[in-house]
């Protein structure tokens, strides 16, 4: 557990987690809604909700998601080394996590490479890029879920 | 002078670099490259065309081996708002003035003054093969891909049907069947709905050093195909010389089909028929140029991250500093 005093003194303690869970839902959200189900299955009827079925729109987000992600860890990397590693060291599920999410950004980083102009990739490669991404994605969602029922957060104590 | 491009020198070079680059491809369809390595593009003289269809029947006839062949009667829908597409019944697939699965070219019309004189235009429609193509960018499966030589196409056995490229194609080239295709042996009623189907340009034919079959049985030799380079030049000769217009040179960012007609665009586009299956003559913005925009600000990101972190720390151990210094 971890007091309320040290959340005092890194308040990352205390907001790293929503941020994280913000833009992973923002990301899975508009990172499905490239596949064409939210139209088919009503969701984009839904008030509100229509933006979900413009391809264009949902993939905009996605990358304005990606870059403040890649931000994100960026900083919560470099925090952590900084401020965190003495007092606090990882546990398995998150390094499990790590691994799962930079399978995600490296994924995803050929993607966004795949749609530059004049950047061909072969079809094989392609397709593996883009059923990977996907693939894993469902991978940190499951593996999500397992550790939040079997309770095993990201830090503990030293 | 640009380099004429016959269909001698067209093949020579073509076999040559097909040859050269099957070996480095992953199957289906292996691509073939241009003689220089450069993007292959074809330029449509409308000017030339005169309707006579030679062009559909071609590409009809040699490709009528990639024509879907679906199952019946088709997995039912879920939700139903799903609605199928079948263009598979014998009069479908005799459609010729709209582009289906059955027909990937189809000629467009339009009633025009010329020089004062009313004329009726013709011209040959198909897929643009972008140049940064939406299709294959943004198609979830990889079942969209372009490919080295500039020809985008839609791999039957992978796609699933979803439509997607057809919504975000500025022109809503490809066009789906249903009862076909690999969504048959997932869920076929939940996801999926057949296989979008689009002009080829004829890649194996290329691959093997002809002609797409379009240009090939053309009579009035309207097309013309060869180095992206070579045809854009080409194209502004025209332009210079015969004071024609230009589509397709920066349309979408680029595309690998460019025309060149007798009147402007806009003209042409007011005067033909449009509609599902009949492509317009829009202008159209690059539609991926917000995606090649933002990749940009991902390689600033991790920086912008790091420097605020250091900013971060610098200041925690400036506090910690100040603290400790208070405490003695």
């Amino acid at each position: 557990m971890i007091r309320k005093k040290t959340s005092r003194a890194l308040p990352e303690l205390t907001y790293f987690k929503p941020v994280y869970f913000f833009l992973l839902f923002a990301m899975g959200l508009t990172g499905f809604a490239q596949m064409p189900i939210f139209k088919r299955y009503y969701i984009a009827d839904i008030p509100g909700l229509g933006w979900l079925a413009d391809f264009y729109a949902t993939h905009y987000l996605h990358y304005i998601g990606a870059i403040v992600l890649f931000g994100f860890f960026v900083y919560v990397a470099v925090v952590y080394w900084g401020l965190m590693r003495r007092r606090f060291q990882l546990t398995g599920a998150a390094y499990t996590r790590i691994a799962i999410l930079i399978l995600i950004a490296i994924t995803g980083i050929f993607r966004v490479l795949k749609n530059l102009p004049d950047v061909v990739f072969s079809p094989l490669f392609t397709m593996t890029i883009d059923i990977s991404h996907l693939v894993f994605m469902m991978f940190l969602m499951v593996f999500g879920i397992l550790f939040m029922i079997l309770k095993k957060g990201w830090l503990v104590r030293k | 002078m640009p380099k004429e491009i016959s269909r001698r020198s067209f093949l020579k070079g073509s076999l040559v670099a097909a040859c050269a680059t099957c070996a480095s491809q992953v199957p289906l369809p292996a691509s073939a490259k241009s003689k220089s390595g450069q993007e292959l593009a074809t330029l449509i003289d409308i000017r030339k065309c005169v309707g006579c269809e030679a062009c559909v029947e071609a590409c009809r006839e040699v490709n009528d081996f990639k024509y879907p062949e679906p199952e019946k009667p088709f997995p039912k829908m879920v939700p139903n708002r799903v609605k199928v597409a079948d263009w598979s019944d014998e009069e479908g697939r005799e459609v010729r003035d709209r582009l289906t699965p059955y027909n990937w070219l189809t000629i467009q019309w339009a009633t025009v003054e010329v020089d004062g004189e009313e004329t009726e235009l013709s011209f040959p429609r198909r897929c643009m093969h972008c140049q940064n193509p939406p299709c294959a960018d943004l198609c979830p499966w990889g079942a969209a891909r372009k490919l080295e030589n500039g020809i985008t196409v839609i791999h039957s056995d992978i796609c699933l049907g979803g439509k997607k490229c057809q919504v975000v194609c500025p022109w809503d080239i490809p066009q789906r069947q249903t009862g076909v295709g690999l969504y048959l042996d997932i869920l076929p009623s939940l996801a999926g709905n057949g296989v979008m189907y689009k002009c080829d340009r004829c890649y194996n034919r290329i691959e093997d050093g002809e002609l797409p079959a379009c240009i090939e049985q053309c009579p009035e030799d309207v097309q013309i195909i060869g180095p992206r380079e070579d045809i854009v030049r080409e194209a502004h000769r025209l332009v210079k010389e015969e004071g024609v217009y230009i589509y397709g040179e920066t349309e979408n960012g680029g595309t690998n089909t460019l025309y060149v007609s007798p009147v402007p665009y806009e003209t042409l586009n007011e005067a033909m028929g449009k509609g599902p299956g009949q492509p317009h003559f829009d202008k159209v913005e690059d539609q991926m140029a917000h995606a090649d925009n933002l990749a940009k600000a991902m390689l600033i990101a991790p920086l912008a991250g790091l420097a605020a972190a250091v900013g971060r720390i610098y200041k925690a151990s400036k506090t910690l500093g100040d603290n400790t210094g208070e405490a003695s």
